[in-house]
């Protein structure tokens, strides 16, 4: 038996068991190892990815649930070779120390983005509080959300 | 700057060792310290390309790898910059040296005339036709490093100062990038099965319920108490692993009792007794004290820890996210009776990294299942309980302040008192492995120890004011046992000893009827450490700080880490009901010469962010065999929605040696919160962490 569901646009298959951690299969079956273990339970957020528009868990979701349904992990936001405007942020701001929340951080602040180009502050650290960062990057990465909500909304004013 | 020659360059006199010119066009530089979140890499890169005149793009660092790159013992102690930051200037300084030296000679100038734009050389601004890349030879790497060629002056620097981005960060917010992500030929997937404590006995294990629970294929690597599932199939071994906790008995477990987790549990144990700074005196004076205290607290890195090692051809090569690949290497040749010269340790990125965490343990752990599994690639990655439960925690640590003061207040005699067990006990001070207390014949108990004063001290780290006060003295209590395996965090003794000093100045003032910034001015004449007091408190607008006892609170403290390394001054605004809410920080920081000011930023945010979270939310808790803070709900840090606004500034320096600034925030911010907190509500809390149960129970008492 094999599960079909969408890879950051792309149509994969997979015969692991559907109890699977859908973590285990984005790094280990299709080798997209930007998705982060950090515990297991849900509680810290390092591998969250964006499931049909909302930011969710990995680590403890069966890749059965997810059959049919559209992801998108980190590695889907360089689109041929360009960067997004959240990455292109991050990095100006180098809003990161040891860069190990990014992923979930960058996948959660996606789905926010994506249903609010015009975040407040407010909203985007609603966005982020299921994600801990241990290195006090809390500063820079807020003001990064907020200058790829920028970015974003002027891209799309041209 | 100091006459005396780094140990990293007393200890690696080769060039190439260093700095190597390669035929891409880029420079080779090879270092000890390495990246666990600081962002060093590209300090040392600027470092090396300003003193080179080479393009900091094209510089390719190497960090920490025991087959090429030099010994510089650990990463730790924010003494990466101090001290490697300026090896790799005296030695990129004497490169090229000796290149234009010679350069000069063949052109028949003076080397002061040639100029280098990056890395190609010209003379009377007209190219030359020689590069580094086509006229450095084996001759100029021919001599050992003197260290005596003079770098640029401060004032000449374009690099330098400048806050260049980091390269490593690009991977981090697009894919694969830590150790964790690596993937190698032949590759098995291992989960361990912890030993719940030394002297533990594995004496039942139900391999048939852990085969059932799996749903797959695996193999057990079982060495007396050490035991590993290892597959191809990560899934399969993590539910293994998961599964053989319940499967497992163990006898002669520890036993342990919350008591066991206070600060408080130190006064009555077996210790090291010693005394530090001017013999004690028969006060003639009033004496006052108080006592403050920090329960354990754990490194908590956003990964659990991970380790890759493979066997092959009686060679070890080990992938870790230690902090020193060399004191790795040592000990994993000596645990698995192997020559040095047949085990490599190589530096891979982990995640941030606060001190001797679960990282040398698991590479520990990949390497003896590899040797018994040669021809894979072993990649163990400890479950996020196993990271709570045995990463070595930093000792709960209890400080009293006693005084004499004179007639107007002020202190004339200063005792601080600490029992606390050993800060630092990474193998090579004589800790243990926790494989080598699984496997059979373990080695005796560690003997506990901490560094000596010269190195900062551990539990005495900071514990001498740097007021004009005419005594000053520690008296250390270091544990001989403690109930869990402690070590290094960031700072060591450092937070809970400016905590509670800093905190006593405020109570001090209060005592005397003085304001808390001008008691401290008046008993302090270092120019450097006024400064940042007076910066910080024009800047948090102290003079309006509103009455006691209104919920609403400011608070300020200062230290300078070690007493030698960088200075730091915080003040906290916040505000009091049931629990505590962190509105602004305001910090600022005198380093000396700053190489990125922007990664010197981005420490000093992080400092303040993580040590609020130690003082408010953080405590190891013990019951049973062992830690029972297992996950993040039990073990809470500080979120989004809990970071305060902060200001921060960096003293402009750049003619004074660089100090080390990672640390520097950690002991004023535990105390500027402890100040403000006592601001606000009338009354002190001398315990940390300060949680909505301590808040209510000082309000109790009231």
């Amino acid at each position: 038996m094999t599960i079909a569901l969408s890879v950051n646009g792309r149509s994969v298959s997979t015969s692991a068991d559907p109890a699977t951690p859908l973590i285990d299969v984005l790094r280990n079956h299709l080798d997209l190892r930007g998705t982060r273990y950090g515990c297991g339970l849900e509680q810290c957020g390092s591998c969250m990815v964006v499931i049909d528009g909302k930011a969710d868990y990995a680590c403890s979701r069966e890749v059965g649930s997810v059959a049919g349904r559209s992801v998108t992990t980190v590695e889907g936001l360089t689109v041929d070779g360009k960067m997004h405007p959240l990455q292109t942020a991050f990095l100006e701001e180098q809003a990161g120390q040891c860069g190990y929340c990014l992923s979930g951080i960058l996948m959660s602040a996606k789905a926010l983005l994506d249903r609010n180009p015009s975040p407040t502050r407010a909203d985007i650290v609603t966005a982020l509080d299921g994600n801990l960062c241990r290195c006090g990057a809390h500063p820079r990465i807020l003001r990064a959300v907020e200058k790829a909500a920028a970015m974003i909304r002027e891209g799309a004013g041209q | 700057m100091s006459d005396t020659l780094p140990l990293s360059i007393v200890n690696n006199r080769r060039l190439e060792k260093w700095l190597r010119f390669e035929a891409d066009r880029s420079l080779h530089l090879g270092v000890g310290k390495v990246e666990i979140g600081q962002g060093v890499l590209i300090a040392l890169s600027q470092i090396a390309a300003e003193e080179l005149d080479v393009d900091v793009s094209r510089v390719n660092i190497l960090s920490g790898d025991t087959a090429d790159a030099p010994d510089e013992g650990s990463t730790s102690s924010s003494q990466s910059i101090e001290v490697s930051g300026r090896s790799v200037r005296l030695v990129s300084a004497e490169l090229r040296q000796r290149v234009l030296t010679r350069l000069a000679q063949r052109l028949n100038c003076s080397p002061s005339d040639i100029t280098v734009e990056d890395g190609a050389f010209h003379l009377d601004d007209q190219p030359t036709g020689h590069d580094y890349w086509n006229f450095v030879g084996p001759a100029d790497y021919e001599a050992d490093i003197t260290g005596a060629a003079q770098p640029k002056a401060p004032s000449s620097y374009r690099v330098v100062g400048q806050p260049v981005p980091r390269k490593d960060l690009i991977a981090k917010v697009s894919g694969a990038a830590f150790i964790h992500d690596m993937v190698r030929p032949d590759m098995l997937h291992a989960r361990m099965l912890r030993q719940p404590g030394r002297g533990a006995t594995l004496v039942g294990l139900d391999e048939a319920a852990i085969r059932r629970a799996a749903k797959g294929a695996f193999r057990v690597v079982r060495l007396g108490n050490f035991v590993a599932f290892v597959g191809a199939d990560e899934t399969v071994v993590q539910r293994a692993a998961v599964a053989a906790v319940t499967h497992a008995k163990w006898e002669g477990a520890r036993v342990l009792t919350p008591e066991h987790g206070e600060a408080a549990w130190f006064v009555d144990q077996p210790a090291d007794d010693r005394l530090v700074g001017d013999a004690p005196t028969t006060p003639t004076g009033e004496v006052v004290s108080a006592v403050y205290a920090r329960p354990f607290v754990a490194h908590a890195a956003m990964a659990p820890s991970c380790g890759l090692a493979e066997f092959r051809d009686g060679h070890m090569e080990v992938w870790s996210h230690t902090q020193g690949v060399y004191p790795l290497r040592n000990s994993i040749a000596d645990i698995l009776g192997l020559p040095q010269d047949r085990v490599i340790v190589r530096h891979a990125h982990g995640a941030g990294c606060y001190g001797h965490n679960g990282a040398d343990d698991a590479a520990l752990d990949a390497a003896v299942i590899a040797q018994q599994l040669p021809g894979h690639c072993i990649r163990v990655q400890w479950r996020r309980e196993e990271e709570f439960g045995y990463e070595p925690v930093s000792t709960a640590h209890r400080t009293r302040i006693a005084v004499e003061l004179d007639a107007a207040g002020r202190p004339v005699d200063w005792t601080t008192e600490v029992w606390a067990g050993s800060h630092v006990q990474r193998p090579i001070y004589g800790g243990l492995f926790l494989a080598q207390e699984a496997l059979p014949n373990p080695p005796p108990p560690a003997k506990p120890g901490d560094p000596p004063e010269a190195n900062g001290g551990g539990g005495t780290r900071n514990g001498t004011p740097l007021y004009d006060f005419a005594a000053k003295r520690i008296v250390h209590h270091l544990a001989l046992k403690t109930p869990v395996r402690t070590s290094s965090l960031r700072g060591l003794g450092a937070l809970p000893n400016v905590f509670a000093m800093e905190c006593f100045m405020d109570e001090l003032a209060e005592r005397a009827g003085k304001d808390p910034v001008a008691y401290r001015l008046a008993v302090l004449s270092d120019p450097r450490a006024r400064y940042l007091v007076e910066n910080v408190a024009a800047r948090c607008d102290w003079s309006n700080r509103g009455p006691v006892g209104t919920g609403r609170g400011l608070g300020l403290a200062w230290a300078r880490y070690k007493n030698k390394a960088a200075y730091a001054c915080v003040a906290v605004e916040l505000d009091v009901d049931e629990d505590i809410r962190l509105r602004r920080v305001w910090c600022c920081a005198d380093a000396g010469l700053v190489i990125n000011p922007d990664g010197a930023k981005n420490q000093l945010e992080g400092g303040i962010i993580h040590a609020a979270s130690m003082t408010l939310k953080e405590q190891v808790m013990l019951d049973g065999d062992g830690i029972t803070s297992l996950d993040w709900a039990s073990y809470p840090i500080m979120t989004f929605s809990e970071v305060p606004e902060i200001s921060t500034e960096i003293v402009h320096a750049p003619d004074l040696p660089t100090l080390g600034m990672g640390e520097c925030t950690f002991g004023p911010t535990a105390a500027a919160i402890g100040n403000a907190v006592a601001h606000a509500l009338g009354v002190r809390i001398r315990e940390m962490p300060l949680t909505r149960e301590r808040i209510a129970g000082v309000l109790a008492r009231g």
